[in-house]
């Protein structure tokens, strides 16, 4: 499983961030907002059929997150801490890899 | 040597921005109000004032640009009333919850339909829930002296919240009275420097204002601005000794008038109070116990002073220029808030007077005295009175 990219942002951030509040609710510390996890909205989840992707990057390039990058192979990873579920990934995937299925939590 | 000049109470106003320096001053004409900015861009003009006066399009305009300004960290003036003060509304919560002192001089004026550029509270009052802390001045030296007061206390790291400082449209925006004005090394020691550590700009210290707060955090946001306030009474007093020591004028959260053996007390805002101790001095002839007060400070609401004054009254008659429609008086309501678990608390009355530039007369007055009498007496009156009406035409 390849790393997130934002990886050493996120560890920085994690190690600065606190959780009081601050006056005026200022945020101090530069790109904080990875610490917000906005995965919890979704309601459909992207579902990745290895076998049909074609490694055109589509999907990588089209997510508004984005919630994609690829591992060592060139294949797209999905990060559900941050996938809203959009579905532009499954919508523009030329070979049908990505499929959205709704998701129970 | 303090100077002392005859003017109106939009001068006088002006004047306490020139004092307390500004960086930003950022307005929008409208009566009753215009002349502050007028008279503002005329000291910058001739140099006696070193600020950036930025004429805008609208009052949102106005207040968004010193949200802008304080948000990047300098001490941010603006004027307005009435309708401007109405279209400012929503900027108004943005600028208190952003925790940005910004200082505002209104003229109060009354609010449409009918249009109608004569006095009464209804702009400020229908504000009173925005976080911004609110000083009503009965005369122009108050309206000089609670703005610079109203600088001292929204810039404290303590509170951090926006202040305005309200004076009765025409009474006082266009009256000219003697006015001192302080000497500008006195005020200069007693205000400092704006130097805040919480909200400026610095490409060395990159920060986010105004940021989205999830509902994770926007309870606690808001319940920080509470505390600001809370945190204000006792701030404000500290302003109202400090400012004493350095000009020798006292000011109190109320100011009580021959309250001590009052069996009817008078209680009002802003210019009315004159008005109000001239009227008890004529009553006090006749033998009436009678007192009148003044609450200099709507927000915070002083409660603890509200539960003071109303231990020395049988009756205490709130006497005000607004109305929320559906219950009466904002004052009214406001300080049956903090009267309402006191073991022993006085009649409370309620008087809706002097709406949209009505002068307030004594004979008005007699008829608030009269219905309070009669409450005293044990007569049942209505909670919540118009006075003045001319029922010939209703």
């Amino acid at each position: 499983m390849a790393e997130s990219p934002f990886k050493a942002d996120i560890e920085r951030v994690q190690k600065e961030y606190s959780e009081k509040m601050t006056p005026g609710a200022i945020v101090y510390i530069p790109g904080s907002s990875v610490v917000n996890k906005t995965g919890g909205w979704r309601v459909f989840m992207p579902q990745f059929n290895r076998e049909k992707c074609i490694r055109c990057f589509m999907c990588y390039t089209l997510c508004p997150e984005p919630a994609i990058y690829l591992d060592e192979e060139s294949y797209p990873v999905f990060d559900y801490d941050y996938c809203k579920g959009c579905g532009i990934c499954a919508n523009e995937c030329p070979t049908k890899a990505i499929e959205m299925v709704r998701e129970s939590k | 040597m303090p100077m002392r000049k005859v003017m109106k109470g939009n001068e006088a106003a002006a004047w306490a921005a020139k004092l307390a320096k500004p960086k930003v001053v950022a307005a929008f004409p409208i009566t009753p109000s215009t002349l502050v900015p007028e008279k503002i861009s005329e000291f910058v003009a001739d140099g006696e004032m070193d600020a950036e006066f930025i004429k805008v399009e609208s009052e949102h305009s106005a207040i968004s640009a010193c949200v802008g300004a304080s948000a990047a960290g300098v001490r941010t003036f603006t004027a307005t009333a009435s309708q401007g003060l109405a279209l400012m509304h929503e900027i108004l919560f943005i600028a208190a919850g952003m925790r940005l002192p910004i200082v505002m001089a209104i003229g109060n004026r009354t609010l449409s339909a009918p249009i109608n550029i004569w006095n009464d509270w209804q702009d400020t009052i229908s504000e009173r829930d925005t976080g911004w802390i609110q000083f009503y001045a009965e005369n122009n030296q108050e309206a000089l002296d609670l703005i610079l007061i109203a600088f001292k206390v929204a810039e404290d790291e303590r509170v951090l919240l926006p202040a305005m400082v309200g004076f009765d449209a025409f009474i006082l925006t266009h009256t000219v009275e003697p006015v001192e004005i302080p000497d500008q090394e006195v005020v200069d020691e007693f205000l400092g420097e704006y130097v805040p550590k919480h909200a400026y700009l610095d490409p060395a210290r990159p920060i986010t204002q105004g940021a989205l707060g999830f509902p994770v955090h926007y309870m606690e946001a808001r319940y920080t601005v509470w505390e600001a306030m809370e945190n204000a009474r006792k701030v404000i007093k500290e302003a109202f000794d400090e400012f004493e020591k350095k000009f020798g004028r006292r000011y109190h959260m109320i100011e009580e008038y021959k309250t001590d053996d009052a069996e009817i007390i008078l209680l009002t805002m802003g210019s009315l109070a004159g008005t109000l101790k001239e009227f008890v001095d004529k009553k006090r002839e006749e033998g009436i116990k009678i007192g009148a007060a003044k609450m200099t400070v709507y927000r915070p609401f002083p409660i603890e002073e509200i539960r003071a004054l109303a231990k020395k009254a049988k009756v205490l008659a709130i006497l005000e220029k607004d109305i929320s429609f559906g219950i009466g008086g904002a004052v009214f309501a406001d300080t049956s808030r903090a009267l309402i678990n006191e073991k022993e608390k006085p009649i409370m009355l309620d008087f809706i007077i002097g709406l949209g530039g009505r002068d307030v007369t004594f004979d008005q007055l007699e008829e608030v005295v009269a219905i309070s009498k009669k409450a005293l007496e044990g007569e049942k009156v209505e909670e919540v009175n118009w006075i003045g009406l001319r029922k010939e035409i209703l």
